[in-house]
């Protein structure tokens, strides 16, 4: 498999070939499911909204709803004005939900559909919403989308009354349900109030009921999302991911913001709590100190089967910067860190890392592809590899074991019930990865070798 | 949910209860804007039928997400090339949106080329290649002029139609490749158009065409090469298999290389047989027909004894299909007529008047027919039929697992091969274990508390 890939590198500056991003509007879909009662709604061809929808249940493993306004020829020349009227219309009356969050796509932004002016003349029902936020597909990448539509939320919905509600408001970066969870447990241990925007664990990760709901239980309220606006600070997690969103806020609503990378590792994870102890002045409870103690005991029993391993890791600016630093502290070398996702800033906190831990002769970069990871590693081979599903057909080619970490997984189930996030998050990690690197030790070595004690 | 069946007014003609009469079901029409349709669009039709091409390379010009969406999702085998399971896209950007993408997607033809040699580069124009104004037929002339291959335009706009149409524009695509200046003798081998090797099935049918003593020039697409399709003009009949996206290529192919077709069907035993005998009697060679009758018979007494098996199981229960086109459907239901099951409810993305036509003369009176279904719809009928199981593809499958329904992939995601006589084993198999598996217990357990 992949013998097309040749070993050596070639000048290539237009091609993408096996790519680690996909376009905005999915990322802005999957926001906007994080919200209670929502439907996300994709305002270009029909093949968008069905490509964003198949590529979400491949990942969550579960209905991910959104409308498409469904052009056509006409559409095209004339505008989705009335595309996006009738959409409204059709939306409320059969779906019912409380808001309706529009994203564009690349045939609605090149066209110039004017979305704010087409909602206004929009006959929306008393006490529904209608929001939108605009994803030209040509820009960016999903991330770039999912922080646009938590942006168009905050525009369209937050306000400061005047009145602060000594909340601390949440941008959790483009993370799993599962993370999501996580987070609000370890801010519920702080004693933090908080609005978490998006929330989709409840959603992505409803449970089995024998009943099938559009909306399901989880996802932030319309109602704390106009709050956000009276929060006294907002926390960016991710912070390629989520300053944006928190830059939003704090423009529209003088609501101060801190941002931070995501909480993956030791380091990310005490500075994600120490902002909380700041912020809410309570205490770390024991409950937290003691997974701490736990993570710090894992790392240690196990630190000889990581020390210098080399690894790979592609995926989301700010998962692939994350497990870089996990990777760091477990003493293996991150030695190719790739992200689909354009911009310099991810090169930079990189090179950042590396200098902090004092490791060198490692590669960052931004608007990679996976086909180029794979000729680096065709020179220079890795032990380990950490990203998506796609890197799986890399794996089989150069005999690599993949931990799987990041979106989208498409070829296996549990994962995005699970946190990469926090301290438990690490725990969970630090177990994948010495399960992939001491299996591969298992399979590889001589019978006499073969070690029942490890 | 307002409305207690969740259909919309505009939707009221694309659903029907089989008893009514009258002109029939609304179908073959656009999407209503609004809905949660389960459709895709014009580039994904053409790229699912271009796709199993295993030694081409399909290079999507456009913003990286149709590409990212197409890798290696059809789960279409190969008996060597690997090249198609790749993605390539010019991944356009916003200065190409401005200024025109011609410039990119030249430069992307000369990266593919400097490192490698492939035979033909499908170059699909995604939804804004026309708006934006490029001309990409005259990038695949000067391409094909400067490296003697052929690159060969495939303007599949999202807007420009449905999934059908961009079934049309692979066909057209095919008849561009294959299409040779001077017409050659025929052979007496067939092509087998719409099979695209899913779990290997064109293998399983290529087999079954030995054994009866016909051979087989081109697979079209599955497992299909480059210099294999060339020869498709050679052959004396089409096979159409997937007649939704490929009888528009049959009839192109008998107007231009007057080769016959007829269409076939492997899903089945009753289907496989009857397919079987047809291409027989097409071909007319009375040994072939001989052939065909005793493998008929051999594999009817190896495989019916083992359905009865699973019949005890399987008899009595109700079961709901929503699948792309009306061919599949139809061969679906007669196959739960053959497990003793009764077909409740079906719906196609795509299906034609003719279809539904014979859909609605197979299934009992009270059955539900629709046309490019939503979720709320299916969910509705589905409970409202009491559908023990759910035959679909890919977005249907955690719909069916959230009702507590039963599932069967038949689309791109299935597991194991579902043609032929083997296939009908194995498709026995899978709903037997999804309808009977434990899981429903410790589920009901759970319910139940």
């Amino acid at each position: 498999m992949l013998e097309l890939t040749p070993k050596k590198l070639s000048d290539r500056s237009t091609l993408r070939i096996n790519p680690i991003k996909t376009c905005q509007p999915v990322g802005a879909m999957y926001a906007a499911l994080g919200v209670h009662q929502c439907m996300p709604h994709s305002h270009g061809s029909q093949g968008c909204c069905s490509f964003h929808r198949m590529f979400l249940t491949r990942h969550f493993k579960d209905p991910a709803i959104a409308s498409s306004s469904s052009f056509t020829e006409g559409a095209s020349v004339f505008g989705g004005g009335s595309n996006l009227k009738t959409a409204i219309k059709n939306i409320f009356d059969i779906y019912d939900p409380e808001i309706i969050a529009v994203h564009t796509t690349c045939l609605s932004e090149t066209i110039g559909d004017d979305l704010s002016g087409y909602i206004q003349d929009a006959k929306v029902p008393e006490g529904k919403l209608v929001v939108h936020t605009n994803t030209p597909s040509y820009v960016g990448s999903h991330i770039t989308g999912y922080y646009n539509m938590i942006s168009g939320f905050i525009k369209y919905l937050s306000e400061s009354t005047g009145e602060k509600n000594g909340k601390l408001a949440l941008f959790p970066g483009f993370v799993n349900p599962g993370d999501m969870r996580e987070m609000k447990r370890l801010m519920k241990l702080m004693g933090t109030e908080f609005i978490m925007l998006p929330d989709t664990s409840g959603v992505l990760d409803a449970p089995m009921t024998g009943n099938y709901t559009m909306y399901p239980k989880g996802g932030t309220t319309i109602a704390d999302i106009r709050d956000l606006g009276n929060c006294e600070m907002s926390l960016g997690l991710g912070e390629l991911t989520s300053e944006f969103a928190a830059d939003t806020l704090e423009k529209k609503c003088k609501v101060p913001y801190k941002t931070l990378p995501l909480p993956i590792g030791v380091e990310n994870t005490d500075a994600f709590i120490m902002a909380l102890n700041q912020f809410s002045k309570n205490e770390v409870p024991y409950e937290i100190e003691e997974e701490r103690g736990q993570l710090m005991d894992i790392l240690l029993d196990s630190h000889q089967y990581t020390h210098n391993k080399t690894v790979a890791i592609f995926g989301d600016p700010d998962t692939v910067l994350g497990m870089a630093q996990i990777v760091l502290e477990m003493g293996m070398i991150p030695k190719y860190m790739v992200t689909g996702t354009p911009g310099a800033a991810f090169d930079r906190k990189a090179a950042a890392l590396l200098e902090k831990f004092g490791v060198e002769g490692c590669t960052a970069k931004q608007a990679g592809d996976l086909f180029e990871l794979h000729q680096w590693i065709k020179n220079d081979p890795v032990d380990l590899l950490i990203g998506g599903t796609h890197g799986k057909q890399v794996a089989r080619a150069e005999d690599i074991p993949l931990v799987r970490v990041g979106f989208p997984i498409i070829d296996r189930y549990v994962h995005s019930y699970m946190p990469i996030v926090g301290y438990k998050g690490a725990i969970r990690l630090a177990e994948l990865i010495l399960n992939a690197l001491m299996d591969r030790q298992d399979r590889d070595c001589e019978d006499e070798d073969l070690e029942m004690v490890m | 949910m307002k409305n207690d069946a969740a259909i919309l007014p505009e939707r009221a003609q694309s659903i029907r209860f089989s008893e009514c009469s009258g002109d029939g079901i609304k179908c073959e029409s656009a999407s209503v804007s609004g809905a949660v349709s389960q459709r895709a669009c014009v580039y994904c039709g053409a790229r699912v039928v271009l796709n199993p091409i295993t030694d081409a390379f399909h290079l999507v010009h456009g913003p990286i997400g149709c590409a990212s969406y197409t890798w290696d999702i059809r789960g279409s085998l190969s008996s060597g090339e690997e090249g198609y399971r790749n993605s390539y896209s010019t991944d356009l950007r916003e200065t190409d949106v401005i200024f025109g993408g011609e410039k990119k997607l030249v430069a992307a033809i000369d990266e593919i080329m400097a490192s490698h040699a492939p035979k033909v580069i499908f170059i699909y124009a995604t939804c804004i290649v026309g708006v934006i104004g490029d001309d990409i037929d005259a990038v695949c002339r000067n391409a094909e002029a400067k490296y003697g291959i052929r690159v060969i335009a495939v303007k599949s706009p999202g807007f420009s139609g449905t999934k059908k149409t961009g079934y049309k524009m692979a066909c057209n695509a095919i008849m561009s490749l294959v299409t040779p200046d001077v017409l050659p003798e025929k052979t007496c081998g067939v092509n087998i158009l719409g099979d695209f090797n899913l779990a290997g099935e064109m293998w399983i049918i290529k087999n079954y065409l030995r054994r009866i003593g016909v051979e087989v020039v081109a697979n079209i697409t599955g497992d299909a090469k480059v210099e294999d399709l060339k020869q498709a003009p050679t052959a004396q009949l089409n096979l159409v298999q997937c007649a939704g996206s490929m009888t528009y290529l049959a009839k192109q192919m008998e107007e231009a290389f007057s080769i016959p077709f007829i269409k076939v069907s492997f899903f089945g035993v009753t289907d496989t047989s009857d397919s079987l005998m047809r291409i027989a009697y097409a071909v007319g060679d009375k040994d072939v027909i001989k052939r065909a009758k005793a493998f008929i018979e051999e594999e009817k007494n190896r495989v019916i004894p083992l359905l009865n098996k699973y019949r005890k199981n399987l008899e009595g229960k109700k079961a709901a299909i929503y699948v792309g086109g009306g061919f599949k459907a139809i061969s679906l239901i007669r196959q739960f007529h053959e497990f003793g099951m009764n077909t409740v409810m079906v719906g196609t993305q795509t299906g034609s008047k003719d279809d539904y036509e014979v859909i609605s003369h197979l299934v009992d009176e009270d059955a539900v027919i629709l046309d490019d279904a939503n979720p709320a719809e299916l969910e509705a009928f589905m409970k409202e039929m009491g559908a023990d199981i759910l035959v679909g593809g890919v977005k249907e499958r955690p719909l069916a697992y959230k009702l507590g329904v039963a599932f069967c992939d038949h689309n791109h995601e299935r597991k194991h091969p579902l043609a032929g006589y083997e296939g009908t084993l194995n498709f026995a198999s899978e709903i037997n274990l999804s309808m009977n598996s434990p899981v429903w217990e410790i589920i009901g357990g759970i319910n139940n508390v």
